[in-house]
């Protein structure tokens, strides 16, 4: 057998797998779509001792929207709930079009955004996403709960700020501005895999086309998602122009420091940042103007 | 540790089940080794290659990531169940011949459950999204083109 000896225990109830969390703390795991969990088991480089399945909690797979309110999506709902859904296409569109840069139909059936962003894979394109909504994270122990900002919750690669006793229970998502427009596009080797380099970008306009809020993070450069909000503002009180993108594009390039790995080095990741943030930029405020 | 024994009951092909099972057995082993259907794969047993894949409740899923027991009162399609009673092929088993759009067989399996839940969602498909939905099942031999063929003669078959 792959995985190495452990308890299985299906949570009943929210209260219940945070009741068997904080008794067993470290040593357990809950298993949510087990797209990153199960490979890493089936390696044997995590062995939890004791795994809480948390896919039978209905209450954590339902999603609340609202066009004028926070929308609300419980973590333990899979990408494939998501991409389906036709409001999560109209009010975030970001979302929508970032989903089918993720695995492959078959990984997108099983896993979930609370699993996704718990394990905080830093070319993981749903961290970018969050960061550039500006979404806040319910966080739930036995005994407390809080609600920790996007921006604040990842802390490294594969490091976020949950604690041994708490869950990630829900997303909640700001209204997106009236007259917002968005793009995400990404480079990966193959469809489906990983970014090499990944870019989230917003704009938003005012009744004279001049951008009020900008917002651009990239994934698969950094330890964790890369916020070049600063290098974008520069756009801020402007009609948005094709050198004023290509200006926050050098500066956005100039910020990050990727890593480089087997599949690029870090030249050209910085290389294709450049681009691929003039790109995304370009096309988000073209969806605001043209009210896309 | 003591192991870990849980009792389940699932239908595969429509065949009810009852299984005893170690927590740890991954659904592919269970279909392979307790149940007898070997004619489900396991490639690289992390999720990439999709040799495993099998239908879960109707959507193709890895059985290498998913434990026997969180299969407990579910339904699983596996290409056992695919051709019909009769015996006759799938359509896209049939257009998989026509088009040999396979040598070695052993990323077939996976790719016929991926293919034909896909489908059934999407009688129209473009060579497009045929490519997009088959992108999560590697197939050394082929070079995908003939599997991409037979997909687009199968789906005009069985739209007349
Ligand atoms: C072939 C393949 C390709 C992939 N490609 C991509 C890709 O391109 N982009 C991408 O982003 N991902 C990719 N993934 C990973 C996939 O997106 C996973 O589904 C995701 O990373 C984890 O979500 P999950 O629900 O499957 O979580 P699990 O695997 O069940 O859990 C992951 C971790 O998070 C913990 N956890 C789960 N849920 C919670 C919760 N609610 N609160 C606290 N902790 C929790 C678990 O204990 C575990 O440590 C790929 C996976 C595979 C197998």
């Amino acid at each position: 057998m792959k995985p190495a000896p452990f308890r299985y225990i299906a949570a009943t109830s929210l209260a219940h797998a945070l009741a068997l969390k904080s008794e067993y703390g470290d040593e357990a795991k809950f298993l949510a779509g087990g797209q990153s969990l199960m490979p890493t088991m089936n390696f044997r480089l995590a062995r939890p001792t004791v795994l809480i399945d948390i896919n039978g909690i209905d209450e954590l797979s339902a999603i609340h929207l609202s066009d004028t309110g926070p929308t609300r999506i419980g973590a333990v709902t899979r990408y494939r709930a998501l991409e389906r859904d036709a409001g999560i296409a109209r009010i975030f569109p970001l979302i929508r079009e970032a989903l089918p840069e993720i695995a492959h139909p078959q990984i997108r059936n099983r896993g979930t955004i609370g699993g996704n962003l718990s394990h905080a894979d830093p070319a993981s394109e749903m961290p970018a996403v969050s960061v550039a909504l500006q979404a806040r994270l319910r966080l739930q122990s036995a005994t407390q709960e809080r609600w920790v900002a996007a921006s604040d919750f990842f802390l490294g690669s594969l490091t976020t700020d949950l604690q041994f006793d708490e869950m990630l229970t829900e997303i909640e998502l700001p209204p997106p501005n009236p007259r917002s427009g968005s793009c995400f596009m990404e480079i990966a080797r193959r469809r489906g895999d990983f970014a090499i380099v990944g870019v989230a970008a917003m704009v938003t306009l005012d009744d004279n086309t001049q951008c009020t809020d900008v917002r651009l993070v990239f994934c698969g450069v950094g330890e964790m998602p890369v916020d070049s909000g600063e290098a974008a503002s520069l756009l801020i009180g402007q009609i948005v122009t094709d050198d004023a993108i290509c200006a926050v594009a050098a500066s956005a390039q100039q910020m990050i420091d990727p890593g480089g790995s087997v599949h690029a080095t870090a030249d050209y990741q910085r290389h294709i940042a450049g681009v691929m943030a003039e790109r995304a930029l370009t096309t988000a405020n073209r969806r605001a103007r043209d009210g896309q | 540790m003591d192991s870990d024994i849980h009792d389940i009951t699932l239908t595969v092909n429509g065949t009810t089940y009852n299984g005893r099972v170690e927590s740890r057995l991954l659904l592919s082993d269970f279909l392979r080794h307790d149940l007898k259907l070997a004619g489900t794969h396991v490639g690289c047993e992390h999720g990439v290659c999709g040799a495993c894949t099998v239908l879960l409740d109707g959507e193709p899923v890895r059985s290498c990531l998913m434990l026997a027991v969180q299969a407990n009162t579910h339904a699983i399609s596996t290409i056992e169940g695919l051709t019909s009673p009769g015996g006759d092929y799938h359509p896209l088993q049939q257009a998989m011949h026509d088009h040999h759009g396979l040598q070695c067989g052993y990323c077939t399996p996976g790719i016929l459950m991926t293919m034909t839940a896909f489908l059934d969602e999407n009688a129209s498909p473009s060579e497009e999204e045929v490519r997009e939905a088959l992108s999560g099942n590697l197939c050394r031999c082929t070079g995908y083109q003939n599997i991409v063929d037979a997909v687009m003669t199968a789906a005009a078959r069985m739209r007349s």
